[in-house]
């Protein structure tokens, strides 16, 4: 199970560096606003493959719209 | 899928946008309540004030009501000049209308738009989703803002 984090949390984790943010929107949102330096996994399209090219060793932070 | 350390970021991309932070990106593809909303001109209090401070502060401020937030922000009640006793020392607390209501920062602008000329709404408290104050949008903001963006 991911580790909740709230917006504090994530700017502590962003400031300790070499975080992989992935948002899991449609990608049209994500066109729209993301995250700076985040990249885009529509959760729909989440599997293995997907996933494949990321370092698993890495923090790695998956965020929507909002918990709504 | 075998990630060491993977986290959830739950407040979401809405909550860093509201507070001001950078986003890469073409831009929302509808206006949005908090574009328009704003602190300036808002008076607030904090519990333990008195009626007589608060209705000071609106009178000095021109202001029709106030925002009554705990000492994190967020909006717990508010105040009406019309509604209160300008010399009483009552605490806000016991006089404020709890609840007010709200809306998020992602809130279509047209859509409150009409709402809001439907009830003859002439502003509304935006706050994040902790209930935290992002500031009021007042109707006639809300107007330019809907015909600048159709």
């Amino acid at each position: 199970m991911p580790t909740e984090l709230d917006l504090d949390g994530l700017q502590r984790l962003l400031k300790e560096g070499d975080v992989q943010l992935i948002e899991v929107l449609p990608e049209n949102e994500y066109e729209e606003e993301h995250l700076p330096g985040s990249i885009n996994i529509p959760l729909k399209s989440m599997n293995a493959d997907s996933v494949s090219g990321l370092d698993k060793l890495r923090p790695t932070v998956v965020y929507c719209w909002d918990d709504v | 899928m075998g990630f060491t350390e993977i986290y959830d970021f739950v407040d979401g991309k809405i909550e860093w946008m509201v507070h001001g932070l950078p986003v890469e990106g073409k831009g929302p593809h509808f206006a949005m309540a908090v574009e328009v909303a704003t602190k300036d001109g808002v008076q607030t209090c904090v519990l333990g004030s008195t009626v007589k401070d608060s209705s000071a502060a609106m009178e000095k401020g021109g202001e029709s009501f106030c925002l009554v937030l705990n000492d994190e922000g967020i909006v717990l009640g508010r105040l009406r000049k019309n509604h209160l006793d300008p010399d009483s020392d009552e605490l806000v607390e016991t006089v404020m209308e709890t609840g007010p209501t709200t809306v998020r920062p992602t809130e279509p602008a047209k859509a409150l738009l009409e709402r809001m000329e439907k009830r003859n709404v002439s502003a509304i408290v935006v706050t994040t989703k902790k209930g935290q104050r992002m500031g009021v949008t007042r109707l006639e903001d809300l107007r330019r803002l809907v015909e600048e963006s159709s």
